[in-house]
């Protein structure tokens, strides 16, 4: 097997067997790139997710993106990108296409009022705890609740908000630079 | 041209949302208020099957998100779009900067983007949540599975199911 179809096997099977993305993946790099493979060590991995959370975009796909570079460079990078992406675009497209056939369905209909009540419990309860995790020091707090108060007064939009906080953090680099 | 557009929204999506799949929701619900792409109702509907379903949860909902505004290939454009800016961004950070996640000036910024992030996500899940609840018996119901997510920490696809068993049982 050329190495290209290697890396393509591996990343599409990450994408295949993984629910919920994120941090979620990690045993499954491990097992695909780590041990079966050497593509990298665990440190490298680590590294690819403190560095996946920092840059912007999906943090699963940030990761692939850096092992695929490492092993074959820009190419292997688009490949691994591709790769794990594939059954997401696969299977979601077949489901949304009988679910929109469905949706005159009593019954379906029925199911998907309890699961928006489920989703809207989950979406909280992943917010408590994102910020258990991510807003740790007092900085922090007043960035999430001065932030949340503009979004709530005035409805600005997701990119705007996220250029705000990222300015606050800008001038308090500066700050720090000029002491 | 529908697919100019969808790819230039989600390669914006893309760029600025920092931190993972969920990041995604306040930007698609944003969507929601400037195209008649797909309702808030059908976004929730989205992020359910996007978290039951094998992959990445961001890129699952992108490709959910462009398959209601404009088919198969909708689906595939939202993709390419949000994976887009990922890709050029890693691959740079990768060449040029070793020692990126320790750099300062980095650090600083993620720091106060993370707290924002979040904030942003509080207030999509309020406004899905003035949605999909809207009477006393569906609050009772959000509020027992929030404590039962709370408290029993299983995976989302357990309580996804159980919400639609729920759903069928109760007739909502």
């Amino acid at each position: 097997m050329s190495e290209y179809l290697r890396i393509f096997v591996a990343f599409f099977k990450v994408g295949l067997f993984t629910f919920g993305g994120g941090a979620a993946m990690v045993p499954f790099f491990r097992k695909e790139l780590i041990e079966k493979h050497q593509y990298i060590t665990e440190e490298d991995l680590m590294n690819y997710y403190a560095i996946g959370q920092c840059t912007p975009g999906i943090i699963a796909v940030n990761v692939a993106t850096f092992t695929g570079y490492k092993i074959k460079g820009t190419k292997g990078a688009c490949l691994a990108t591709f790769a794990i992406v594939l059954p997401s675009l696969i299977i979601i497209t077949f489901l949304a296409g009988i679910l929109g056939m469905l949706s005159e369905n009593e019954l379906i209909s029925h199911i998907f009022a309890g699961i928006r009540i489920g989703v809207v419990a989950l979406i909280f309860n992943e917010v408590i705890k994102l910020f258990q995790k991510n807003a740790v020091s007092v900085y922090q707090k007043c960035i999430f609740i001065g932030i949340l108060a503009v979004l709530l007064c005035f409805s600005i939009s997701p990119i705007l908000a996220i250029l705000l906080a990222a300015s606050i953090g800008f001038i308090k680099f500066l700050k720090e630079r000029v002491k | 041209m529908i697919f100019y557009v969808l790819f230039s929204e989600f390669f914006k999506i893309g760029l600025f949302a920092v931190g993972g799949g969920l990041v995604t929701i306040p930007f698609l619900f944003d969507l929601t208020r400037k195209f008649d792409w797909f309702t808030a109702h059908e976004l929730m509907d989205m992020i359910a099957v996007s978290q039951s379903t094998p992959g990445p949860v961001g890129i699952n909902m992108a490709t959910y998100a462009g398959f209601k505004a404009a088919g198969v290939c909708g689906g595939i454009v939202a993709t390419t779009g949000l994976v887009v800016p990922s890709i050029i961004i890693v691959i740079l950070v990768a060449k040029l900067l070793k020692q990126y996640s320790e750099n300062r000036f980095v650090c600083e910024i993620m720091t106060a983007i993370r707290p924002a992030g979040i904030a942003l996500i509080l207030q999509a899940g309020m406004e899905l949540c003035k949605l999909s609840v809207t009477n006393f018996r569906e609050a009772f119901y959000a509020l027992v599975f929030f404590v039962l997510i709370y408290f029993y920490k299983k995976s989302p696809i357990f309580y996804i199911v159980l919400s639609a068993v729920f759903g069928a049982v109760l007739g909502l």
